[in-house]
């Protein structure tokens, strides 16, 4: 696989079908868990090695899996992987686990994992398969930590708050206060603020790709023009 | 002057109709002040001019002319619905905070006037009163029941920088307004006629607030008048209320209060005749808007009665403004020549 392909996986994961603001898929836990930038990228983490375990495997055992039952045995694979991420998850980080609480074994059914399985690693082979569940899972969690960051500052007035959940006590010194003195807008903690957030920021990245290609047409415009002439 | 939905295209139209919509207002404002103080007053213009910034800001981005939109009013109605349903005395920052959301995020996110699917006003009151539920509820007493009196200076200081007059606490200009005060007693097991005995109600509801919900009423009959709103929402929303209201208070007048009760209380009036009537975010056809004002009366009956919050109108009337293109769809007139009931249409 040469390395255009490399960076077109990298490219469409990350932001051009970025599975949170693009592909619209998994909003459940996206909207569910992104209430601060910790919870949002400790379920992204996860999700991101699901996919990419999941992703590698499927590609591995791709020539031996029956077409007619592919989906099930897909599942079966990210369950299992699943399962583990959710046992070790409890055993080392369990303030964190506590905080996602059902979100974590729901990672069985993020649309995401499934549809990196069927759409891209069932055709292709293993290294680029987990290149691609990573690169999917990481733009995924960088939309989580994005919208985690809006909802936690306008919401709670800080940053990174809950970190101590991940890294015990002595995290709690890293917490930014953004606002002092804040009386928290509870609406961007609670679901309609999930909503909202993620309504501005898929505004925001059309509205980033709109200004690029009108920046680029006009300019292949005027290519054509002196070309014509 | 004909009075259907889409007003946009009619500026004059909609300017005037909303400057006799504001009118309508100011007896009952002017009450308003009567019994709680100038306050209010102050909430108006903050919300107002928060409501006026926000529009011209958001028109100048979507690069819509200033002058026609700007003084078309919709906003200005806006402003004044929603100041009139915060408590006055709140803290300025949120009556600034619900303008603004009302006018960003309710109005134009969803396509600026005539597009949008909710009530601005009330996406502002809803957004404020789940996101700061203490200071929501925090109503003043009218003047006649208050235990101390706050000069205006006094209010204006504790609206801007949340200063108490020397020894003077909170709870010495506030009450709890008459719904929150059933619900709280029923608790406690008291009976209705035991409860309505004590000093903050009236005949029809709370004292006070029931004569300014009278003016709402009378400039609501002003509207129709005008012929500025039509009387289906208003006549239907009241009668569900009073009819639901009714049933539960022939069913056990112990425990649910009359049925006239409800109509002064809350922000019935101002909902039915000001709110709900909102030609954006209403059905079109006459039955359509029958169906939608019952709606709400009865949720609001039942958000108010059998819910958490104090009061049910705005959750009532956001519910139903999204039931609004399903009602639409189903009450469409029959087309002359074409067969089949509503919009089923098929052959014959």
């Amino acid at each position: 696989m040469s390395e255009a392909n490399y960076r077109e996986i990298i490219w469409n994961g990350l932001w051009k079908n970025n599975a949170g603001i693009v592909a619209l898929l998994g909003l459940c836990p996206l909207l569910a868990v992104s209430t601060s930038v910790v919870n949002g990228v400790g379920l992204g983490i996860a999700t991101v090695l699901v996919m990419a375990f999941s992703n590698g495997i499927v590609s591995l055992a791709r020539s031996w899996i029956p077409r007619e039952i592919r989906i099930p045995v897909y599942i079966l694979i990210i369950a299992v992987l699943v399962t583990i991420i959710d046992l070790s998850m409890n055993a080392f980080v369990q303030p964190l686990y506590l905080v996602l609480g059902i979100f974590v074994p729901l990672i069985v059914v993020n649309c995401n994992v499934l549809g990196r399985a069927e759409a891209f690693a069932s055709k292709n082979a293993v290294f680029p398969s987990m290149v691609d569940g990573f690169m999917v899972g990481l733009g995924l969690t960088l939309t989580l930590a994005v919208l985690g960051g809006m909802r936690e500052i306008l919401g709670k007035g800080t940053l990174l708050s809950g970190i101590d959940l991940a890294f015990g006590a002595s995290a709690k010194s890293w917490i930014i206060t953004v606002i002092p003195d804040y009386h928290g807008f509870l609406l961007a903690i609670l679901p309609p603020g999930a909503f909202i957030g993620l309504g501005l920021l898929i505004a925001g990245k059309n509205w980033l790709d709109q200004r690029k290609s009108a920046r680029v047409e006009p300019a292949q415009a005027s290519q054509a023009a002196t070309a014509a002439a | 002057m004909s009075m259907n939905s889409p007003l946009v295209a009619e500026q004059a139209t909609v300017n005037v109709i909303m400057l006799k919509v504001l009118a309508a207002l100011l007896p009952a404002i002017a009450v308003y002040v009567f019994f709680f103080g100038p306050a209010i007053l102050v909430s108006i213009l903050l919300a107002s001019v928060a409501a006026l910034l926000t529009e011209a800001a958001v028109l100048h981005l979507r690069r819509y002319p200033l002058r026609v939109y700007l003084l078309d009013g919709s906003a200005l109605v806006t402003a004044w619905l929603l100041a009139l349903s915060i408590p006055p005395l709140a803290p300025w920052w949120l009556v600034v905070v619900g303008t603004v959301f009302a006018i960003l995020v309710a109005k134009h996110l969803y396509g600026g006037l005539g597009n949008n699917l909710f009530n601005p006003a009330m996406v502002g009151f809803a957004a404020l009163m789940i996101s700061f539920p203490s200071h929501m509820t925090h109503w003043p007493a009218p003047d006649m029941l208050a235990q101390s009196h706050w000069s205006f200076t006094q209010q204006m200081d504790f609206m801007f920088g949340g200063e108490f007059p020397a020894g003077d606490r909170l709870d010495a200009i506030t009450m709890a307004t008459p719904l929150d005060t059933l619900k709280t007693q029923l608790h406690l097991d008291r009976e209705i006629s035991e409860i309505q005995s004590g000093k903050i109600f009236s005949i029809l509801s709370g004292k006070g607030t029931e004569i300014i919900a009278l003016f709402y009423l009378l400039g609501g009959l002003f509207l129709w008048q005008q012929r500025i709103i039509s009387w289906h929402i208003p006549a239907s929303f009241l009668a569900a209320m009073f009819g639901t209201a009714g049933l539960f208070y022939l069913f056990d007048p112990g425990h649910y209060a009359s049925p006239m009760f409800h109509l002064f209380a809350g922000g019935t009036m101002l909902g039915a005749f000001f709110i709900a009537t909102d030609y954006v975010t209403s059905p079109t056809t006459p039955m359509g808007k029958l169906i939608f004002g019952a709606g709400i009366g009865v949720s609001a009956y039942v958000i108010r009665v059998l819910g958490g919050y104090p009061d049910g109108v705005a959750f009532a009337v956001l519910f139903l403004n999204s039931a609004v293109p399903l009602i639409d769809a189903y009450t469409q007139p029959r087309v002359f020549g074409h067969a089949g009931k509503w919009f089923k249409g098929g052959k014959e």
